[in-house]
């Protein structure tokens, strides 16, 4: 099929709505208020590290915390029958379409002061916790929105696993250790990787999790961003300054951890 | 082992239903003080009131029209898309394919606000303000890649001598498309067109950054919860949460159905 034409109107399209608001961005970002080129936004970010260090800690964190919940459920889910592996799996991904804001609207119902929670802590003869507005908050509720993110890819490479090279492992006497410290886990790294992007990348530059369950103490790289273009210190070039460094800083990311993933597809490789 | 296995699923299915379930619980508070963790009796008032909320209407109108046109337009474009996209040379193909990953790897946040520097300056230079009309073309623009992503692989697997045979027998490469590559590309399609709908319905840090007054659902929902959630929005979410089960119950079982049937089929000699 010889159609190279049908392409043009999504090229232009996305160079129009894509390529040029990221262009914006840039321009923005090296500009002052008059159009003249400055490094001061550039510079002007620099203040704020300490908000792009909590993002990352916090977004690691929930990474990190999704990772070490998701993978064992996404293990079990791929082990079990496939009639009630297909109910597991529509059970993870129904949660996904309630909006968002509700569902970390309905867990600040849960955490607050006089919450659901704290009403049950009390019914049992517990002190009461501080749950709201502080920065384990914020991770629950980037742990609660990104969990099924890890899940999905991590249960799709693991049901698509050849089994014959389990038993292989087991013929080769490889206990139930071995199998899945050589076996099973290198060969969902992909999964693994995908998980942990799409966890990462969202729980990085969120805004409402942190302004709804982290109150004011709990400013995060998205708090700052909207704060400049929607909020009370507008200001859209030291907005897409920081923009431009989260986006920098997530392409860095995203490089170190696709590194990792061809080194073990090459590893992969050999091994064939 | 597996009572182990068995405890540690409920407790995460617990932990990601215990909000869903607050959620639908308190749809059928009867409150007079939209209190979001006091229950105070059973009643269906929310419900009722939500049908006469003129703006919870307005903004549930407004996010259907935009889902429609977005899923509509991305999946005639995305498809056309997809076509040319194979076609292509190697280079071409490969900075078509890098533009087209761009919204995905990109924070939506910053999506949101490099469209919005680009809105405000175009309404400017048009007179008009945004709205209805620029969300509509940030939600095709983040829809695109997945439509393309969905109906690519489809194209892929297409044994491509269908088309040139196609040709030899007489049809005009437009009876070609629609008689021998369109149903071979159905599916991707579809999924695609599913996909951009429920993304357009869900998403609110685009339309956040490009709506200007105008207000879709999650926007609406957004600006209530910084005062207090009105529980007739519990209320909409439990009903749009029952469509959506009973949707994929019906998927689930027709396709249980189709493989029992693919499976007596192999079973019969």
């Amino acid at each position: 099929m010889k159609s190279k034409k049908a392409c043009y109107p999504y090229v232009v399209w996305m160079v129009l709505f894509v390529v040029v608001p990221m262009l914006m961005v840039v321009f923005f970002a090296f500009t002052d208020k008059s159009g003249n080129f400055t490094f001061q936004n550039l510079l002007g970010v620099g203040q704020y590290s300490n908000v792009f260090l909590r993002s990352i800690w916090l977004g690691a964190i929930a990474t990190v915390i999704c990772l070490v919940l998701g993978f064992p459920l996404a293990y079990l889910i791929a082990r079990t029958g496939r009639k009630s592996q297909n109910v597991m799996v529509m059970l993870i991904m129904l949660p996904m379409w309630m909006n968002f804001l509700l569902r970390t609207y309905a867990w600040m119902t849960l955490l607050e002061d006089n919450g659901i929670l704290n009403q049950l802590f009390e019914a049992v003869g517990l002190p009461k916790l501080q749950m709201i507005n502080t920065a384990g908050a914020v991770v629950l509720g980037m742990v609660y929105n990104y969990l099924p993110f890890m899940i999905l890819p991590i249960y799709s490479i693991l049901t698509k696993m050849d089994s014959s090279v389990i038993e292989a492992a087991q013929d080769l006497g490889a206990d139930k250790r071995q199998v899945f410290l050589k076996v099973t886990l290198p060969m969902s790294t992909p999964g693994i990787i995908s998980g942990v992007t799409m966890v990462f990348v969202p729980a990085v530059s969120t805004f409402i999790i942190s302004k709804m369950l982290g109150g004011g103490a709990n400013l995060l790289i998205g708090d700052l961003i909207d704060m400049q273009f929607l909020g009370s210190a507008y200001n859209p070039n030291l907005g897409s300054a920081i923009s431009l460094v989260l986006m920098v800083l997530i392409l860095i990311c995203m490089g170190i951890m696709n590194q990792f993933d061809d080194g073990e597809e090459s590893n992969g490789g050999l091994m064939i | 082992m597996k009572v182990l296995s068995k405890v540690y699923c409920f407790f995460i299915y617990l932990f990601l239903y215990a909000p869903i379930v607050v959620l639908i619980v308190f749809s059928f508070n009867d409150s007079t003080t939209m209190s979001r963790s006091v229950w105070s009796g059973f009643s269906f008032k929310w419900y009722g009131q939500l049908f006469s909320d003129r703006l919870i209407m307005q903004a549930l109108g407004n996010t259907i029209l935009i889902a429609v046109v977005a899923a509509v337009v991305s999946t005639i474009l995305g498809t056309a898309a997809a076509i040319g996209i194979n076609s292509l040379k190697r280079w071409p193909r490969r900075l078509v394919m890098n533009i087209t990953n761009l919204p995905m790897v990109n924070p939506e946040i910053v999506t949101g606000v490099s469209m919005m520097l680009l809105f405000v300056i175009a309404v400017r230079a048009i007179n008009t303000s945004l709205g209805i009309g620029s969300i509509m073309i940030a939600h095709i623009t983040f829809c695109l890649p997945y439509v393309i992503l969905s109906v690519k692989p489809k194209l892929s697997q297409m044994d491509q001598n269908l088309y040139e045979a196609a040709l030899d027998l007489g049809y005009r490469p437009s009876q070609a498309f629609l008689k021998v590559v369109f149903p071979e590309i159905i599916p991707g399609i579809v999924t695609g067109m599913i996909m951009a709908f429920t993304l357009s319905i869900d998403d609110f840090i685009i339309s956040y950054f490009t709506s200007g007054t105008t207000q879709t659902l999650p926007i609406y929902i957004y600006s209530m919860t910084r005062k207090r959630i009105s529980p007739e929005i519990n209320a909409l979410s439990t009903l749009l949460f029952a469509i959506v089960l009973v949707l994929l119950l019906i998927v689930n079982l027709r396709k249980e159905k189709e493989n029992k049937e693919i499976l007596h089929e192999e079973e019969e000699p």
